[in-house]
């Protein structure tokens, strides 16, 4: 039973920089929550200030109901697991999972079962005996969860920790720390920068940038309605295509007019939200794969256009082609089978009903 | 502890129990490092402080005589000699070191690694025994009626060197020992320093067409003059207030002419009883070694941010 | 790498020979320097060696090469094992190196944790402090330092000696414990925090075996300094029976008029044994603590 509060966390260093600002969140019991966002955007120091390994300047954080502001680490029955793994180098692995539950003087037999339980869960038993130096990466990793695991502790925190694994095992683990949490089912906080991590194991994505959450939502919802420019640009690989464009009003329809005189209408069904934004100046925000090749099956709410490739890049099952536009990067996702050559005009459709529009000065989703 | 329970807004209990952890934490970690606090403050601030009130009392500490120590030493022969042979001395002999410990640590790391280990182990051996112990044995291979050293050079018809007998022939003697005991520790710090330089950038200087030559003068020294700097530096401070070689080799004879600072400050404060003077002596050396200290520092500094 | 391809492509790579050539030059020019370096480095223990396994009358004949021993013998060995005078000096250096080394490695392994990793107020000055304090040179504090220990009626005394020398070792062994300590990651300290441990504790089950070979380097160098150390007792003990072995060899088996050669160089040979041994069996350790003090820290 632990879900973790967070009110009015700040956090300020001498000088008076703020790593975060105030923020509010709250994470429900056996949930699994992410905390993503660019480097320095305060993730880190949030989840260390969950640890009690950095004081909180202001605000409170309370895990299973109870203030731990003042609590230090290892009464908090919290478990971590670092980056760089931060195994015990004189240590087996046996030992390291089992220094913890040592400290707090449980019985040998009771750190016996636990460890070894641990150790089938994460398929590591043969490994027991080890130092972590005979270990690969992947191995520490487990080695480094396992140390968590067995502590039962009411959260798990985990702070980057794919980031030192090479792309192949990062995709393995990724699937192994999902796993483990449906095994055990503890809650879990969880914090990387990148955004494919957060999309795939979050039951909820918490987005900061500078300090600030800019959205707290699960996975899809980012997706598709993300509430700020940053998080629209941040969820999406590649990521969301912004155009300036002007919103006009035309015959009972609105539209779009872009640089070069493309003119794009914007779907009826967007009308009455877009309404009081007639004539100003806008972001048209578009995903790639949302701007494909001109043979789509459902032809409703789609605009063609055309314009002239500058960079191709085929990637086996799509191709994605990069444009300009007037200073302006846009790419597009097309379909491998359609021809594309750089300089030659390509006819494409944007699906408007995954349009987006965005309001440059507060950066807000309109 | 007690206080996990407080209330939300709680804000000024709070801020109390923080401070109070991290001044608890502080506490610990000052009690930690008293012990080192004391040795560094009782062992070394304070006889420094006090060598300097100590050079201005009269021979006998019952009178302060202000700068009158100086002075008699600003008059006096023997101790311009001091000044003269511990300068020559520390200059000569760190040159020396540095310049045959670089020229063997860049031949050690040029032969095969297997082979280091066992090099190194064998010309290290003059740093590790000892120093007044094994400058007893030089002392006997110099020894006028039996010198062995002036037996091997009658093979090649050199004829009789008068090694302590005469005050340059001791001075020479004195630079050589200290040269034998001191060149190994540069060889092994120019060599630690040779193997952190990246092999990438001489393969780099290679086929940008660096010779041998070239390499040595734009890849290695400069990746390892800050290292060379620390160590002459360091080796300046220690040869200059060098003591056992002079005392075990010729105790400042013949005629006083060998005496560096530390010997003649032993000489006049603990043999002939004089320690306001002796203190006095002592404490010429601390200009030059501050001078060397505070670039020691600089470099170390330095090193430690570049390896950041 | 370019010898295989020359060897495959001997047309095409001719070049490549010179190449060889160069190294080979290199190498043999290496040997040669070295060789007359240890050659050198090497001659005067081993002269030490030789009139050690002399008899007095071989050493007092000066016709023929000085440097091998006709007659070897081991009686300056067993004259020297049976000096009194020479036993005391050796239990003398015994006690004052253990006691040294044990005092300097609680005082600067506790203070190098407490500045590595605890901060606080002033620790940064500290730390330096304690760099500069290794540049102060013995024979700078020797005389006020004969002042305090008289005043304390520690002269003449291993006491006095086991006051003085953690001046010599302190410094520098809490300077590479400081390096050894802060090159061990910060997310170590932090999930033995989160694990449970309190400070001590984290000190002896982590950062003590984390760093056990800085230790060891720390523990080797304290050994080589105190034992080695000669201003101080010479300085502060007149006394044979209270001196330990580098004084008491230089000064008490120098006998002005009857040089006893043989005797003294097996006596010196001796007493320069126990860091000999310790470096032929801790090599790698000696030279970390020796390299140290400049790149780490």
């Amino acid at each position: 039973m632990a879900q973790v509060s967070l009110r009015k966390i700040v956090k300020a260093y001498e000088g008076g920089v703020q790593a975060v600002k105030g923020i509010d969140l709250e994470i429900a019991d056996h949930e699994f929550v992410v905390l993503v966002g660019p480097s320095g955007c305060g993730k880190s120091t949030t989840l260390r200030m969950i640890a009690g390994l950095e004081e909180i300047t202001s605000g409170d954080i309370a895990i299973g109901g109870t203030v731990v502001n003042d609590i230090p680490p290892r009464d908090r029955d919290i478990a971590m697991v670092f980056q760089n793994y931060a195994l015990y180098p004189h240590m087996s692995v046996y030992d390291n999972m089992a220094f913890g539950l040592m400290l707090r003087k449980f019985p040998k037999a009771e750190i016996d079962r636990r460890v070894k339980e641990a150790a089938r869960i994460l398929d590591i038993t043969p490994l027991l005996d080890r130092k972590p130096k005979a270990l690969s990466g992947g191995q520490r990793q487990r080695v480094a969860m396992g140390r968590a695991i067995v502590r039962d502790p009411k959260v798990f925190l985990f702070d980057e920790p794919l980031s030192n694994l090479d792309a192949k095992l990062r995709v393995q683990m990724r699937t192994e720390i999902k796993k483990v949490h449906q095994t055990v089912n503890t809650t879990t906080v969880y914090v990387t920068h990148d955004q494919v991590e957060a999309m795939t194991l979050a039951d909820r994505v918490v987005v900061m940038n500078h300090g600030i959450i800019e959205q707290v939502g699960p996975p899809q919802e980012l997706y598709h309605n993300p509430a700020t420019k940053f998080v629209a640009g941040f969820i999406g690989s590649p990521s969301m295509n912004f155009i300036p464009a002007k919103l006009e009003q035309a015959s009972g329809a609105l539209r779009l007019q872009l640089p070069h005189d493309i003119v794009l209408d914007v779907p009826a069904s967007r009308t009455a939200r877009y309404q009081p934004h007639v004539g100003k100046n806008v972001l048209f925000g578009i995903r790639p794969e949302h701007l494909t090749d001109d043979k789509p099956t459902d032809k409703n709410n789609t605009v063609p256009l055309t314009l002239k490739p500058e960079v191709i890049e085929p990637m086996g099952m799509e191709t994605l082609v990069h444009f300009k536009l007037d200073g302006t990067e846009v790419s597009a996702r097309l379909d491998p089978a359609t021809p594309a050559s750089v300089g030659a005009p390509l006819s494409l459709i944007a699906h408007m009903d995954q349009m987006h529009l965005i309001d440059p000065t507060s950066d807000k989703v309109l | 502890m007690a206080s996990a329970t407080s209330t939300i807004g709680a804000d000024q209990a709070r801020v109390g129990s923080l401070q109070r952890f991290a001044r608890r934490r502080s506490s610990i970690a000052f009690l930690m490092a008293l012990p080192l606090l004391i040795v560094v403050g009782g062992l070394i601030a304070y006889p420094a402080a006090f060598g300097i009130y100590l050079s201005m009392l009269n021979r006998r500490m019952t009178a302060f005589v202000g700068f009158a120590n100086y002075e008699i030493l600003f008059e006096s022969d023997t101790f311009w000699d001091v000044v003269f042979q511990s300068c020559f001395f520390a200059i000569t002999a760190v040159l020396l070191k540095a310049l045959i410990g670089f020229w063997l640590a860049h031949m050690l790391h040029g032969i095969p690694d297997k082979g280091q280990r066992k090099w190194r182990g064998m010309l290290l051996v003059p740093w590790v025994i000892p120093p007044a112990l094994s400058t007893l044995g030089w002392w006997w291979m110099f020894d006028p009626s039996y010198s062995s050293i002036n037996w091997l050079l009658s093979i090649i018809s050199v004829p009789e060197i008068p090694w302590l007998g005469q005050p340059w022939w001791a001075r020479i003697s004195i630079i050589i020992v200290n040269v034998w005991i001191g060149a190994p520790f540069f060889m092994i710090m120019y060599l630690a320093a040779l193997k952190s330089v990246p092999e990438q950038l001489y393969e780099a200087a290679a086929i940008d067409g660096a010779t041998g030559w070239q390499r040595l003068r734009y890849v290695t020294i400069p990746m390892m003059a800050n290292i060379i700097s620390i160590t002459v530096l360091f080796s300046l401070i220690v040869t200059f207030a060098n003591y056992d070689i002079v005392r075990v080799l010729t105790n400042g004879g013949p005629r006083d002419l060998t005496h560096v600072f530390a010997s003649y400050a032993f000489q006049v404060g603990i043999l002939a009883g004089n320690i306001p003077r002796g203190a006095a002596v002592s404490l010429f050396m601390m200009p030059v070694l501050a001078i060397c200290a505070f670039f020691v520092l600089r470099g170390v500094t330095r090193r430690n941010k570049e390896q950041m | 790498m370019s010898a295989t391809t020359n060897r495959d492509l001997p047309g095409i790579y001719h070049k490549a020979g010179s190449l060889r050539a160069e190294r080979r030059w290199a190498l043999w020019s290496a040997y040669a320097s070295l060789s007359v370096a240890a050659l050198i480095f090497l001659a005067p223990p081993f002269y030490m060696l030789i009139t050690s396994l002399k008899t007095s009358g071989e050493i007092a004949n000066m016709s023929g090469n000085p440097w091998i021993v006709r007659e070897p013998t081991l009686e300056n060995y067993w004259a020297i094992l049976e000096n009194p005078l020479f036993l005391k000096f050796f239990v003398n250096s015994a006690i004052v190196t253990a006691c040294v080394v044990a005092l300097t490695m609680v005082i600067s392994v506790l203070a190098a944790f407490a500045l590595a990793r605890m901060r606080f107020w002033g620790s940064q000055v500290l730390a330096t402090g304690v760099f500069l304090t290794y540049l102060v040179p013995d024979t700078l504090l020797f005389i006020p330092l004969y002042q305090i220990v008289g005043g304390l009626g520690l002269l003449n005394s291993v006491w006095g000696l086991i006051l003085v020398y953690p001046t010599l070792t302190v410094p520098f062994c809490t300077w590479i414990m400081i390096g050894y300590f802060a090159s061990i990651p910060k997310e170590l300290d932090e999930a033995a925090l989160i694990d449970g441990a309190t400070w001590p504790q984290m000190l002896i089950k982590i950062f003590i075996p984390v760093a056990l070979p800085g230790i060891i380097a720390a523990t080797i160098f304290a050994f080589t300094v105190s034992w080695a150390a000669f201003v101080y007792p010479t300085a502060f003990v007149t006394t044979p029976d209270q001196m330990p072995l580098t004084i008491g060899v230089v000064s008490q088996l120098v006998r002005a008029d009857t040089f006893a050669w043989g005797q003294i160089m097996a006596g010196a040979l001796m007493a320069a044994l126990p860091p000999v041994i310790i470096y032929a069996f801790l090599m790698d350790y000696y030279i970390a603590g020796l390299t140290a003090g400049a790149t780490k820290g």
